[in-house]
């Protein structure tokens, strides 16, 4: 009897408060139905994340070709090179990226490589490259003269 | 109209030819199946770096700054050179324009100087990743850190909770860009942009959990180490000949 | 040579990440936890003398609430992305909390508290005034219009709880970006378990002082005369708070030197050059002993009232300056310095770019204009004082 009365009253004058609990919860409400229909597709499915952001990363097209492809074509280069000291540097480390020329070699005609430059990158004397590493001052050197004057890039050894 | 025997035979043959030419044509050209050879459950990535093998070439910066249409003035690799100098605190650092070009001639030989390539650790247990407030950056299950371009909020909070400086705010997208080990290379069975044009072979692309990889050898047979080991971030990226002046 | 960098730094380093807007956003919501602070402090702690100022704290407290997640907007690479903190939170990271406890703070304990404070003045005024402000009002009152003695006595004990509740949620709201810095350990700055209570004190300090300034602007405008006994505890209660942030902040100075890690040598060059100013002028000088020398000499000694509110105003402007220094040092600070110990860069504020000096400056200003409409809807000072 006691416990009627006293919710009675505590309905009568504390009614008022289940209007904000009700707006609340209404919003707490439609953020969930948002939440459902917007949430990416089988998020978590392999951590925290979307499971298509992988597929998205490695779609990106691939721009160096490689050793291989380029052999395909240019095979007696490749045969020249594989025989010298430039076995072990990348036909692209000189060359630049060859994919698109790979797919198209008309339409994507590649310049050739500014050699004095291209030279001195690997091969000028610094006092931090490995000391057995060959290296040369080439004002010393060559006195300007270009390096393909004497050394065939492929096959550089004299 | 008449339709004769040979007819029949001559359209007949005509279709037969093409359908096997439009099947053959589907298998050369056709899109592989969403379960292509590739399984990342058999891969763990991770890379070697020889220090003493680095010659400062900034093939690498350049390689990946093509592969990945990296931003100018932004760098998913670079290579620094150090110079120690006995009773001095702090060696001298430099790495001009990340070493895109190369480095100028050093002439000073009075003191111990050396390269250093340096790129994302690709952390097994990344602070970056665990920072992110969406998941927008994750470490995925063959261990490359990779960032979620059309997830990512922008708000950098992982550019400062990487210690080691691999991240930064593509200015065109507007996300947080880095070091993806060439994920787009790399599970095609080729190797990453960096390491393919290194000539030297300063650096490797390892994979952890293939038995033939040459990384376990390796490993057993020399002295290797990571940056920053008291961070504990499990970087997956070794140096052998580490020097203790590197930061 | 990079401009702005001496010596090395990592190349993507160059290039500072979190602006003059990062730096606002602690600071906008440290007023808010500090000016909730004080309004608990009669509410709670029954600190009788300070009600004059009650309503005045809660409605700062909102209006520069309403403002904080706008230079984070601003700041974002992608702020049309921002829902996904709230669809897919990353439970590890301090930051995917902002919008959960934003949104508690907001309406949970701010609104709700301020419904319940004002409850009686919005039914009076939806019952007494006619056209747009009888709709508005009508709409405030959420349906019910029982303003009964017994309903106003309930609404009393919840308030209280909601109070109560709400002093936890000031700590977390704030605290929290305190974690955000603390937790980061490739940032030697910020890395200090210290790191979400000294913004919290430093909050609670700004809070304080902003609510005192308030205060003393409003009533000289209305040509009112200022409750001294409520300017005195405001300033005593300042002065303590601000003792204990300035330990705190010592505490980690004195530590920092005393261990002298690797970082050491790097964070103090960086203190004596780029920082000098901010730190050591502003932030030390200026903006903490100066004020705590005004607030320590009002314990010690009685002045004339017109010395005291002179006093007074000047520690809460300098203390308000100082506090937004002490943002700017940890934020920026922590971005001048190469993590690898060896340079130092720049830091150059743009003019009117996104997050620019002009966009922070309109910022600042936008709680002000909030703060005179919501005064204007929910007049702090009851004409006739409802008992």
């Amino acid at each position: 009897m006691e416990g009627g009365k006293l919710l009675r009253r505590w309905l009568q004058d504390g009614g008022h408060l289940i209007r904000p609990a009700v707006v609340l919860l209404a919003g707490l409400g439609v953020f969930l139905l948002i939440r459902s229909a917007v949430i990416p597709k089988a998020f978590g499915q392999y951590g925290h994340y979307r499971p298509a952001a992988l597929d998205l990363v490695r779609s990106r097209p691939i721009s160096y070709a490689g050793h291989e492809t380029c052999v395909l074509c240019h095979e007696d280069q490749g045969k020249v090179h594989d025989a010298g000291k430039h076995a072990t540097v990348a036909c692209e480390a000189c060359h630049g990226p060859l994919a698109k020329h790979a797919d198209d070699p008309s339409a994507n005609v590649p310049k050739l490589p500014d050699v004095a430059n291209l030279c001195r990158r690997c091969h000028e004397k610094d006092a931090a490259k490995p000391q057995g590493f060959p290296q040369v001052v080439t004002a010393e050197h060559s006195g300007g003269v270009p390096c393909d004057s004497c050394h065939q890039p492929h096959n550089p050894h004299l | 109209m008449e339709i004769t025997r040979r007819d029949l035979f001559s359209v007949g043959g005509k279709l037969l030819v093409l359908a096997s030419v439009g099947a053959t044509l589907e298998q050369i050209t056709g899109a592989a199946p969403a379960s292509d050879a590739y399984k990342m459950a058999d891969h763990w990535w991770g890379m070697l770096i020889d220090v003493d093998k680095c010659i400062g070439c900034g093939n690498c910066v350049r390689a990946c700054s093509n592969e990945n249409s990296v931003p100018q003035g932004y760098f998913r690799t670079w290579v620094e050179r150090y110079q120690v100098e006995e009773g001095k605190a702090t060696p001298i650092v430099e790495s001009p324009n990340g070493a895109i070009d190369g480095f100028k001639p050093l002439k000073r030989s009075d003191v111990k100087s050396f390269f250093v390539p340096k790129l994302c650790n690709h952390c097994a247990d990344s602070p970056c990743v665990q920072v992110c407030p969406v998941g927008a950056t994750f470490v995925s299950p063959d261990g490359v850190v990779l960032v979620d371009k059309e997830y990512c909020l922008g708000c950098r909070y992982c550019v400062q909770a990487c210690p080691y400086g691999c991240r930064y705010l593509h200015p065109e997208t507007d996300t947080v860009d880095k070091c993806t080990l060439c994920y787009h290379r790399i599970t095609k069975g080729l190797t990453t942009a960096c390491c393919e044009n290194c000539p030297t072979g300063a650096r490797q692309l390892v994979d952890f959990k293939d038995p033939k990889d040459p990384v376990h050898e390796f490993l057993r047979h020399n002295k290797v180490q990571v940056l920053k080991p008291y961070m504990a971030t499990q970087a997956k990226v070794y140096y052998k000949d580490l020097d203790g002046s590197v930061r | 040579m990079i401009p702005g960098v001496d010596g090395f730094m990592y190349p993507n380093e160059v290039e500072l990440q979190w602006s003059l807007l990062i730096v606002l956003y602690p600071y906008i919501t440290g007023l808010v936890a500090g000016a909730f602070i004080l309004a608990s402090l009669e509410r709670v702690f029954k600190v009788e003398a300070v009600r004059p100022t009650y309503r005045l704290a809660l409605l700062t407290a909102l209006a520069f609430l309403l403002v904080a997640p706008l230079p984070l907007q601003l700041h974002l690479g992608h702020p049309e992305r921002s829902l996904e903190m709230y669809l897919t939170p990353h439970k590890s990271s301090a930051m995917a909390m902002f919008g959960f406890v934003y949104l508690w703070y907001l309406t949970v304990v701010l609104l709700l508290e301020i419904w319940l404070e004002y409850r009686a003045d919005i039914v009076r005024k939806a019952q007494t005034t006619t056209g747009f402000q009888r709709i508005l009002y009508k709409a405030l009152t959420l349906g019910s219009e029982n303003i009964s003695p017994a309903a106003r006595i309930i609404d009393d004990k919840v308030g209280y709880t909601v109070t109560v509740i709400g002093i936890p949620s000031a700590f977390l709201l704030h605290g929290y970006v305190g974690f955000i810095f603390g937790s980061i350990k490739a940032n030697p700055w910020w890395s200090t378990p210290l790191m979400p209570i000294v913004f919290l004190f430093s909050a609670m300090v700004s809070g304080i002082a902003a609510v005192l300034m308030l205060y003393t602007v409003s009533m000289k405008l209305k040509k009112q005369p200022i409750d001294m006994r409520c300017l005195d505890t405001i300033a005593k209660y300042l002065f303590y708070t601000f003792v204990i942030d300035f330990t705190l902040e010592m505490l980690d100075l004195i530590h920092r030197t005393y261990e002298a890690d690797e970082s050491f040598r790097s964070l103090d060059f960086m203190v004596h050059t780029r920082l000098w100013a901010s730190q050591v002028i502003l932030q030390i000088f200026l903006g903490t002993l100066v004020p705590l020398a005004l607030l320590a000499a009002n314990q010690l000694w009685k002045f004339q009232e017109a010395a005291r509110k002179a006093m007074y105003v000047t520690a809460c402007s300098l203390t308000l300056i100082g506090i937004f220094a002490m943002r700017w040092n940890v934020v920026i600070g922590g971005q001048l310095f190469s993590k690898s110990f060896l340079g130092y860069t720049t830091y150059k504020v743009d003019l009117v770019t996104r997050e620019g000096l002009l966009p922070a400056i309109g910022l600042m200003l936008l709680p002000f204009v909030i703060f005179f409409v919501l005064i204007k809807i929910l007049p702090p000072w009851p004409e006739r004082e409802a008992t």
